[in-house]
């Protein structure tokens, strides 16, 4: 009797267990999370614009020239642009990671690597989390034909401009191609692409914002007027 | 099981409710610290990228 007791109060009290640590769970993901990403990308942004402030190899391109230089592969992990989303706030500001992975995302948007480099001829693709670890492409489903995407480099403000919006399968890799859609096809356009989750919390489609680059200001010359714009 | 780990910790009540919440504690932080971030990796809504 006394056994079968403490059966059932054990059993029970491994439910309890269950209930709480789910409830835990949730916690970490709804909060700890962003509070962990927010840490990380401000440690990254001090980072960045430390590395900023030193002089660099990076060769400021000529004045009204859309031209850029080579740039410099960057290692999985490492901040290397500002992403500015004026659609997306005022002040939104995230940092942009080499690499794809679980830790990256983690800390910003992350660059797809292998794709074009900011400004470069090619496509320049950047996944982000659309729920959790700082959601920075939470809202990207307000982004509009026309909205501009501002990529801050250590020399250059790239402004690109979004072409459409689009909601695809996870299969469909052909949207980070150089040219979307036709792998074979050498690049001659400067294109710029979101990937995020859709709907937001489950994983059954990805939604994609397709952009081009509109403008190349060397950053002496002040802030892109697409930041300078006034209050929507 | 838990009234059987309360019987085990040492001392008086004080001393006790202290074990206990270290713990309790220490419990919360594994799950923080190794077990969630293992376990996220099948969570659907944290796959953003497209499939390579």
């Amino acid at each position: 009797m006394n056994l079968v007791r403490t059966l059932v109060r054990t059993v029970g009290e491994l439910f309890v267990t269950a209930g709480v640590v789910l409830l835990l769970f949730c916690a970490y993901q709804l909060f700890w999370t962003n509070v962990q990403a927010d840490q990380a990308q401000h440690r990254i942004a001090d980072q960045l614009t430390r590395t900023w402030q030193r002089p660099g190899p990076e060769p400021t391109p000529a004045p009204g020239s859309t031209a850029t230089p080579a740039p410099a592969r960057v290692d999985f992990g490492k901040g290397f642009a500002f992403l500015r989303i004026p659609r997306l706030g005022k002040s939104f500001t995230v940092p942009v990671l080499e690499g794809v992975r679980t830790s990256d995302l983690a800390r910003g948007v992350g660059h797809y690597p292998k794709t074009a480099a900011p400004g470069e001829v090619g496509n320049f693709s950047v996944a982000g989390h659309r729920a959790t670890h700082g959601e920075p492409f939470r809202n990207l489903d307000r982004m509009r034909a026309g909205d501009s995407v501002v990529v801050e480099t250590r020399t250059t403000w790239f402004t690109y401009v979004v072409d459409k919006t689009q909601i695809v399968l996870p299969s469909d890799v052909w949207v980070i191609d150089p040219v979307p859609g036709h792998p074979s096809t050498r690049p001659t356009r400067r294109l710029l692409t979101l990937t995020t989750c859709n709907p937001r919390w489950a994983s059954t489609h990805r939604l994609i914002i397709f952009t081009h680059l509109s403008d190349a200001r060397p950053k002496t010359e002040g802030s892109p007027p697409a930041l300078l714009a006034k209050g929507r | 099981m838990y009234a059987w780990i309360w019987r085990r910790l040492p001392g008086p009540l004080t001393v006790r409710l202290l074990v206990a919440t270290l713990l309790a504690a220490g419990v919360v932080l594994f799950l923080f610290v190794v077990a969630f971030p293992w376990a996220e990796g099948s969570l659907p809504f944290l796959k953003v990228t497209v499939d390579q």
